[in-house]
C-alpha cells in the first residue's frame, strides 16, 4: 500500500473544497462586479465625524 | 468648518480662473465671487454642494481623487412620483419581506471612487433606507429600504439633489435572470479549469511513466482518476457543446458547437473505452484542456458583446419615461404609460413632449429633429400639433393628449421598427459557415481511415479513425473567432465605437462591404448637430472690433438653442455682461456701456422701427442659404447680422470622397428639405442624384430596400425617423446623439461625431476579417497536419498533447496583438 493511496483522495478532496467554495462564491455574486469592491475598500467604516482623514 | 484648506482657499483667492467646488470645472468669469471661498460653475452645482453637507457628507470632497467630473451637476428637481405607483413598484422593485422592497436605478453622473462612498452612505442621510450598493462600472445602485418609513421617490430625490439624476432601469427580473447566466457560465470555467489543470498534472505523471517506466498498478490508478474528472468537466461544464450540437442537429443548421461536439464524443467515448480496457490513449488531458479554452474564448467574446450592449441600453434609459399631469393647479408626475387622451400635460424646457397632442397654453420651439431630420427647432403656439419625441426648447407648455403609447407618431413608427428587424435574417458567422464543411470533412476522413486500416492492420483501425476524429476537432476555429472578435469589439468600445455583435463586423469588412451603398443621414453626421454662427456681417459703415466678443458674453446666459451657437465663441474676457430682457425670438441687454439687442429680424424691427438696405439684403442672402439670420444692434443701431445654421464637418467631403474611391456608393437619405440637403450635398461633391430630402421614414425604409437588392446597405442615421430604415439595412448605424430608438433599432453606435468615426469602423472591420481568417488559416493547417499524422499513424498521444495546446495558444496569440481597431487618438472629453 502506497502513500499516493492516501495522497491522491486527500488531494482530491481540497480540489472539490476549492471548486466547492468557487461555486458557492459565484452564486453568491461575488464575482458580478469586480471593479467597486476596489474602492470600497479605500473607505473606513466608521467616519461619522468630520476630521479630516488619511486619505487627503 | 472649513471644507478646504488655508493654503487651497488662499491659491483660489489670487486666482481668477478657479474651479468649480463641486465638479472640478472651471468657474466662468462672470460668476467668481471674490469673497467666497469656495466657487461654483453653476447653481446646480452650488445645490448639489448644500445638499451633501447639510447630510453631514461633505467627506465626500475630501476623498474624490478625480478632480474633474464629465459634466456639471444638473439636479433636475423631478418629483419622482411616478416611483411610488403601484405599478411601478411591483414590476421594478420585488418585496424582501413584509414593507421591505429592493430595487436597482441607473444613477448618471457616477465617476469615481467618492461617489462610491458618497451613494453608499445614504442610508445615514435618509431614514428607512436600509441598503444601497452601487455598481461603478455599470452606474446602477441597488437599493434596499422600508416601504413603512420612506417612499422610494423620496430616495431618489435625494439622489437627484446630489447631482446623481436616478432612472428605473428595464425590469429587474429581467436582469437578474442574465445575472443568473452570468453566474453559470463563470462556474462552467472554474469548474472545467480546475478539472482540466487537475488532469494535466496527472497526465504529467502519466507521460513521466511512460517514458521512464512506471507500475501498472499506479498507471491504472491514474488512468482511473483522470477518466472520473474528465468525464466531470465533460459532462458538466462541456454539456454546452452537446446542447448546442444537439440544438444545430434539430434545426439542420451549421454551427461550430457539432464538430466540437463529435470530437468530444468520439475523444471520451475513446478515453473511457481505453482505461476501462486498459489499453491505449486516454485523451482526457486533451479533451479537458479544449473544454476550458473553448469555454474561456465564448466567455470574453459573450462579456465584450455584453458590454456593448449595456452601454447602448444605459443610453436606452437615460431618456424620462414620466409625464406631468396637470389636474385642475396641481401637476402630479405619472409614468408615460397611464396616461390617457383629454388629459393636460405640463412641458417644460429641454423635456420631451410625453404623447401626440395640441398646445393648449403657451407659446415655445418645439425641435422636432428626432422626427423628421429637421435641425431647426420650429415655432409653436396655442392650437398648434406637437408630437411625442420631440422636444420643447423654449418655455413652458401646456398639451393636451390627443393621442398616446402606440396611437403616437412615435409609436407607430416603432411598430415599423419591430416588423423590419423581424424580417431580419440572422447572421451565421464564419466559423459557423465553416463548421458545416468541418464537420462532413472530419466524418468523411474518420470512415476512410478506418476503411484503409480494416486491410492494413484490423486491430488498429478503430483507434486511428478515433483520433483523426479527435486531432481534427476545430479548438483552433473555435479559439481563433471568439477572441479575434471580443479584442476588436474592445479595441472598438475605447474608440467609442459600440458594435452589437460580432456578426456585425463580417458585414461591414472588405470588399463585399464596399459594393455596397452607404446611406448618410444629414445631421449630426455630416454637418454639426449644434448651431454655430456661420457667416457675420457688419454695417460697412462702422464696425467694432469687440462686437462679437460682447454679442458672446451676453448670449451666455441665456438658455435659447440659438443663443448657443454665439456663446460657443465667448473668449473668457472679463465683459460685464447683464441679461435684461429675454424673449422668444430675441435677447435685450447691456455689455459694459452698451446696450445691445440681439434677435430675429421682427424682434429688432420692432424696437428700432426700421432695418437698413444692407440688412434686408444680407438676410436675403443667408435665408437663401436655409440660414437663420440673426440680427444684432449696438446702442439703438442696427449693427451686424450674423447667420446661424448647422455647419458641414470638415472632414466629411474628403471621407466621402475615399468612400467612393473604393466602390462605396454614397446617397444622402434626409427628412430635411430638399433644398437645405441639396445644398449640402453638393457642398461635399455628390451629384444631385444622390442627394435626396424630404423623405419620411416609410420612403427611407423603401429606398433602403430597393437598394438592398444590389448589395449590402449601410445605414447612417440618429432620428426616430431613421429607425426603421436602420434595421432595415445590412447594417444600421446609430450616431451620437441620436434618439433611443435609433440606438435599439441599431447594431452599431457611432460615440464620436462625425464621419471619422465611419471610416474606423470600416477599417476596423475590414483588419478584424484579415486577422479571423489568418487564425482560420493557421488553425485549419493545424487540424490538416494532425489528422494527416493520425491517419498514417505516426503521431502518438505526447506528441498530440504538445502540438495541441501550441496551436491553441498561436491562434491566441495571433488574435491578440494583431492590429484591427487603431487606439484612440486622444480621449475626447463628454460633450
Amino acid at each position: 500500500m502506497s502513500v499516493i493511496y492516501v495522497l491522491l483522495p486527500l488531494a482530491f478532496a481540497l480540489g472539490i473544497a476549492a471548486v466547492w467554495a468557487f461555486v458557492r462564491a459565484t452564486r453568491a455574486g461575488q464575482f458580478d462586479d469586480l471593479e467597486t469592491p476596489a474602492h470600497r475598500i479605500l473607505h473606513d467604516d466608521d467616519d461619522d465625524d468630520n476630521e479630516p482623514d488619511t486619505l487627503r | 468648518m472649513p471644507l478646504t484648506s488655508p493654503a487651497e482657499s488662499d491659491s483660489r483667492r489670487k486666482d481668477v480662473s478657479a474651479v468649480c467646488a463641486h465638479c472640478g470645472l472651471p468657474v466662468p468669469p462672470g460668476l467668481i465671487d471674490r469673497d467666497a471661498t469656495e466657487q461654483f460653475c453653476c447653481r446646480g452645482c452650488r445645490a448639489v454642494r448644500a445638499a451633501i453637507e447639510s447630510c453631514g457628507l461633505g467627506n465626500y470632497y475630501r476623498l474624490k481623487t478625480d478632480q474633474t467630473a464629465a459634466a456639471p451637476a444638473n439636479p433636475s428637481g423631478r418629483a419622482y412620483a411616478d416611483f411610488d405607483e403601484a405599478s411601478f413598484l411591483d414590476r421594478h422593485a420585488p418585496l424582501v419581506m413584509e414593507g421591505v422592497r429592493w430595487t436597482e436605478l441607473y444613477v448618471e453622473g457616477v465617476h469615481c471612487s467618492a461617489c462610491v462612498w458618497l451613494l453608499e452612505r445614504l442610508p445615514r442621510a435618509v431614514p428607512g433606507l436600509l441598503e444601497a450598493r452601487l455598481d461603478l462600472r455599470r452606474a446602477i445602485l441597488r437599493l434596499t429600504w422600508d416601504t413603512r418609513v420612506v417612499a422610494l421617490s423620496a430616495i431618489a430625490r435625494t439622489l437627484d439633489r446630489f447631482g446623481y439624476a436616478p432612472h428605473a432601469g428595464r425590469d429587474v427580473e429581467a436582469r437578474a435572470a442574465r445575472q443568473q447566466e452570468d453566474r453559470r457560465v463563470m462556474i462552467r470555467i472554474g469548474v472545467a479549469g480546475a478539472g482540466a489543470g487537475n488532469v494535466m498534472l496527472l497526465a504529467f505523471a502519466l507521460y513521466g511513466g511512460y517514458l521512464h517506466g512506471m507500475e501498472v498498478e499506479y498507471t491504472r490508478l491514474f488512468r482511473w482518476t483522470s477518466m472520473l474528472i474528465g468525464l466531470v468537466v465533460l459532462l458538466w461544464p462541456g454539456g454546452l457543446f452537446f446542447r448546442g450540437a444537439w440544438a444545430a442537429l434539430r434545426t439542420r443548421s451549421a454551427h461550430l458547437d457539432l464538430p466540437i461536439a463529435i470530437g468530444l464524443a468520439a475523444g471520451a467515448v475513446a478515453g473511457t473505452v481505453n482505461t476501462v480496457l486498459d489499453r491505449g490513449e486516454i485523451y482526457f488531458d486533451s479533451l479537458t484542456g479544449l473544454v476550458f479554452l473553448l469555454l474561456v474564448g465564448r466567455f470574453v467574446q459573450h462579456r465584450l458583446e455584453r458590454r456593448a450592449a449595456d452601454s447602448v441600453e444605459t443610453l436606452f434609459t437615460l431618456t424620462p419615461s414620466f409625464a406631468r399631469l396637470r389636474e385642475g393647479d396641481r401637476v402630479r408626475e405619472v409614468p408615460v404609460e397611464s396616461l390617457a387622451p383629454g388629459q393636460i400635460a405640463e412641458v417644460r424646457p429641454g423635456e420631451s413632449f410625453p404623447a401626440d397632442g395640441a398646445v393648449s397654453e403657451g407659446e415655445s420651439l418645439a425641435n422636432l429633429s428626432l422626427l423628421t431630420g429637421e435641425s431647426r427647432p420650429v415655432p409653436v403656439r396655442e392650437g398648434d400639433p406637437v408630437f411625442s419625441g420631440a422636444v420643447n426648447v423654449g418655455r413652458v407648455l401646456l398639451v393636451r393628449i390627443t393621442a398616446t403609447g402606440r396611437a403616437t407618431r412615435v409609436g407607430k413608427l416603432l411598430a415599423l421598427i419591430e416588423e423590419c428587424s423581424r424580417r431580419k435574417a440572422p447572421v451565421v458567422q464564419l466559423a459557423d459557415r465553416m463548421a458545416g464543411y468541418f464537420t462532413v470533412a472530419a466524418i468523411c476522413v474518420s470512415a476512410l481511415t478506418l476503411v484503409a486500416w480494416l486491410f492494413l492492420d484490423a486491430h488498429r483501425a478503430v483507434d486511428h479513425a478515433v483520433s483523426v476524429l479527435i486531432v481534427s476537432c476545430p479548438c483552433g476555429l473555435g479559439l481563433a473567432t471568439p477572441f479575434a472578435v471580443s479584442v476588436a469589439l474592445g479595441r472598438a468600445a475605447r474608440n467609442r465605437i459600440l458594435i452589437k455583435g460580432g456578426a456585425v463586423l463580417e458585414k461591414l469588412a472588405g470588399q463585399a462591404a464596399m459594393a455596397g451603398t452607404l446611406f448618410l443621414d444629414k445631421t449630426g453626421t455630416l454637418t454639426d448637430e449644434r448651431l454655430s454662427v456661420v457667416a457675420w456681417r457688419e454695417d460697412p459703415a462702422q464696425t467694432h472690433a469687440s462686437l462679437r466678443a460682447w454679442v458672446a458674453a451676453l448670449e451666455t446666459q441665456s438658455a435659447h438653442p440659438i443663443a448657443w451657437a454665439f456663446a460657443k465663441e465667448a473668449t473668457g474676457d472679463d465683459w460685464r455682461a447683464t441679461l435684461t430682457a429675454a424673449h422668444d425670438t430675441g435677447i435685450e441687454g447691456t455689455v459694459g456701456e452698451h446696450a445691445l439687442l440681439v434677435g430675429s429680424a421682427p424682434f429688432v424691427r420692432e424696437r428700432l422701427r426700421e432695418l437698413p438696405a444692407w440688412v434686408e439684403e444680407a438676410r436675403q442672402d443667408f435665408t437663401s442659404r436655409q440660414l437663420t439670420p440673426v440680427c444684432i444692434a449696438l446702442d439703438g443701431r442696427l449693427a451686424a447680422v450674423a447667420a446661424v445654421g448647422g455647419v458641414i464637418r470638415v472632414e466629411a467631403k474628403a471621407t466621402i470622397a475615399e468612400f467612393e474611391r473604393r466602390g462605396l456608393r454614397v446617397e444622402i437619405l434626409s427628412g430635411d428639405e430638399p433644398a437645405t440637403v441639396l445644398a449640402v450635398g453638393t457642398t461635399l461633391g455628390l451629384s444631385p442624384e444622390q442627394c435626396h430630402g424630404g423623405r419620411g421614414p416609410e420612403d427611407k425604409v423603401k429606398a433602403v430596400e430597393r437598394a438592398k437588392r444590389e448589395g449590402p446597405v449601410f445605414m447612417v442615421g440618429d432620428g426616430v425617423n431613421d429607425a426603421a430604415a436602420l434595421s432595415a439595412a445590412s447594417v444600421g448605424i446609430a450616431v451620437h446623439g441620436g434618439a433611443e430608438a435609433s440606438l435599439a433599432a441599431a447594431d452599431v453606435y457611432l460615440g464620436r461625431p462625425g464621419v471619422t468615426a465611419l471610416v474606423d469602423l470600416f477599417i476596423g472591420a475590414t483588419r478584424t476579417l484579415v486577422v479571423i481568417r489568418r487564425c482560420l488559416f493557421v488553425s485549419l493547417g493545424y487540424n490538416l497536419i494532425a489528422a494527416a499524422l493520425a491517419v498514417t499513424g505516426v503521431v502518438n498521444a505526447l506528441q498530440a498533447a504538445i502540438l495541441m495546446p501550441v496551436a491553441s495558444f498561436t491562434v491566441l496569440g495571433m488574435a491578440l496583438w494583431m492590429r484591427t481597431f487603431a487606439p484612440p487618438k486622444e480621449a475626447a472629453p463628454c460633450p
